[in-house]
């Protein structure tokens, strides 16, 4: 079935009924020294705290992780939270978008009222992702001897021949991919809690050493250990709360390319899921690319960045290297991209935080440096320069674009409420 | 296939393990240690598949032939790894991950569709490809597969530059 087969309709009617009302996140550190559990909790709780919510009013949860993380049920009973509902999810990058829309499914089935989404990662300390440890040396059987048999086994090695066929189809250069890179370090050192605050430059990341090709060490997201919590409820109730509600316009979850896991084997392999996502996306939504004011398109890698919004119909295919190295993803160009430097400078979360900085873009009150006025908040002064604004102006429409592999994705529409 | 043991391989100081009860990839690995490519074939619709599955991924059928194929194709992409993860491949760095797209069945079922199938540069007796070899493949280079033997009943694919026919100037990345 190709998503032009699926009657996207259905999902119409809930847009604008459900919004993101509460953000937090615990510092982005290496070497955190606190348990997954306790990060858990403290994101959960910051998040309630800036909803203004208590653990009476929460009474769903969920989670995702790689088997690197705690469960809801330690969390939650942690907090006080006695869950009407609650699952803990496998899943890495393109969880969160995907869980959004989960979430609505069960408020909407009646399940629950209200969910609070979250990840927990020690992804320094514990389990990394790309890492040399244990798991690079764990046992080889069946399947698993295509892939880590011919030392075809971290994120960047396996990605990598589709960021390499791109540069060989359309003369994407080096040099246009680490464009990703520096506009997001300059929102970085424009980001309090950023844990690489330092700009760099396209020969920063051309010279920094290479870890397969075509990435270099600049070009792959950083490791840190952290816990990042969204909470979810139905629009009704947002408009109780203490914040400006971010409206949920439409979800597209976990989309596949045709042979999903084998996705080399589908063509064109410069093709990655969000081929596939953005007709459900964009009709749901009743928006498209061009309305969109700010995105958070996943980098694992500068290359996913570039190719998501390829092929959710930002510019055209193949016009990637070019979007992403003319000024339209900075601050102050006409569509920045991760205002709080991503994964490659902010820290990593398998992509929630991302979502989380969209959120407060479209409240207008991203955490940068302006100063705070009478009334309490950020009076932004739209200086991008070094350690200044990252706040947007008049943002209104934000995209996420969750990138999983090459081969599945899933997205978020959120609006201004 | 009537072992009922684990079969169990050596590459590059790694254990690799095959169960008896993996009907797809046992005779996959098995073939190749006779120094046979075949792929399970859908008879119905003539169509092969890569890696070894349950079911035809283009029909959902589970009937199929081990078809013999001729073991050469093109370089599709790759990935040059400098900064090995694995413990078996940091004595071999820079070492490649080739992207193969055989002969057979390209541009099938859809245009940009075909059997691409992984696997380490290696030199024609099955060594892992020293540095001058690396930098002499890249996209476009026409490749034969080594059958490299790991143990009884198994041998992983790797592939060599076809020194039978005349090489194309390969696309590498510009950084070298």
């Amino acid at each position: 079935m190709t998503a032009r087969d699926i009657d996207a309709t259905t999902g119409k009617h809930l847009a604008g009924k459900y919004a993101i009302v509460g953000v937090g996140e615990t510092e982005y550190r290496r070497g955190g020294g606190r348990t997954t559990r306790a990060m858990a909790t403290t994101a959960i709780a910051n998040a309630m705290a800036d909803a203004g919510l208590t653990a009476d009013d929460v009474d769903g949860m969920l989670s995702y992780s790689g088997g690197d993380s705690t469960s809801s049920t330690f969390v939650a009973g942690d907090l006080g939270i006695r869950p009407n509902f609650f699952m803990d999810v496998n899943g890495g990058g393109s969880s969160t978008e995907a869980l959004v829309g989960i979430a609505i499914g069960v408020i909407e089935a009646g399940m629950c009222n209200t969910v609070a989404i979250f990840r927990s990662m020690n992804g320094y300390t514990s389990v990394r992702v790309g890492g040399t440890g244990k798991k690079a040396a764990a046992p080889i059987n069946g399947d698993d001897i295509h892939q880590r048999g011919i030392g075809w086994q971290s994120p960047g090695q396996w990605f990598a021949p589709t960021f390499m066929r791109h540069m060989y189809e359309f003369g994407t250069t080096p040099e246009q991919v680490a464009m990703v890179k520096v506009a997001h370090s300059e929102h970085a050192s424009n980001n309090p809690k950023a844990l690489y605050k330092n700009r760099v430059t396209v020969d920063d990341v051309l010279s920094s050493r290479m870890i397969c090709k075509p990435l270099h060490l600049l070009d792959c997201c950083v490791e840190t250990d952290n816990a990042t919590a969204i909470i979810v409820t139905s629009i009704d109730r947002a408009r109780d709360l203490q914040q400006r509600p971010a409206v949920i316009q439409a979800v597209a979850g976990r989309v596949c390319k045709p042979r999903a896991e084998m996705f080399y084997q589908s063509g064109p392999v410069t093709t990655v899921a969000g081929h596939y996502a953005k007709d459900i996306l964009w009709k749901n939504a009743g928006l498209g690319p061009e309305d969109v004011d700010v995105t958070g398109s996943y980098d694992a890698f500068t290359f996913t960045t570039m190719l998501q919004l390829e092929d959710y119909g930002f510019c055209k295919k193949g016009e990637g290297g070019d979007y992403v190295s003319n000024g339209t993803i900075q601050l102050g160009g006409k569509r920045p991209n991760n205002t709080s430097g991503g994964h490659l400078c902010e820290g990593y979360t398998h992509g929630i935080a991302m979502v989380v900085e969209n959120v407060r873009q479209l409240r207008g009150e991203v955490d940068d440096t302006c100063p705070i006025g009478p009334d309490g908040k950020r009076q932004h002064t739209y200086d991008y320069s070094e350690g200044g604004c990252r706040q947007v102006k008049d943002a209104e429409v934000s995209a996420n674009l969750g990138w999983g592999t090459p081969g599945y994705g899933s997205a978020l529409v959120m609006v201004r409420g | 296939m009537a072992d009922t043991s684990q079969r169990t391989g050596d590459y590059l100081g790694m254990e690799l393990t095959l169960d008896p009860f993996d009907i797809e990839n046992v005779p996959f690995f098995d073939y190749l240690s006779q120094g046979e490519l075949r792929l399970q074939r859908n008879p119905e619709n003539g169509l092969m598949r890569y890696p070894p599955t349950s079911r035809c991924p283009f029909s959902g059928k589970t009937d199929h032939e081990w078809t013999k194929v001729e073991p050469v194709g093109t370089v599709y992409s790759y990935t040059e790894v400098h900064h090995a993860i694995q413990p078996a491949f940091q004595a071999h760095t820079p070492y490649m991950v080739l992207m193969v797209e055989l002969d057979v069945q390209r541009g099938q079922p859809g245009e940009h569709d075909g059997i691409r199938m992984m696997g380490n540069l290696v030199t024609p007796d099955g060594e892992m490809a020293p540095p001058d070899l690396v930098a002499r493949t890249g996209i476009g280079s026409r490749m034969r597969m080594v059958f490299k033997p790991i143990g009884t009943g198994m041998a992983m694919p790797c592939w060599t530059l076809d020194e039978t026919v005349d090489q194309p100037s390969p696309w590498r990345y510009p950084q070298e």
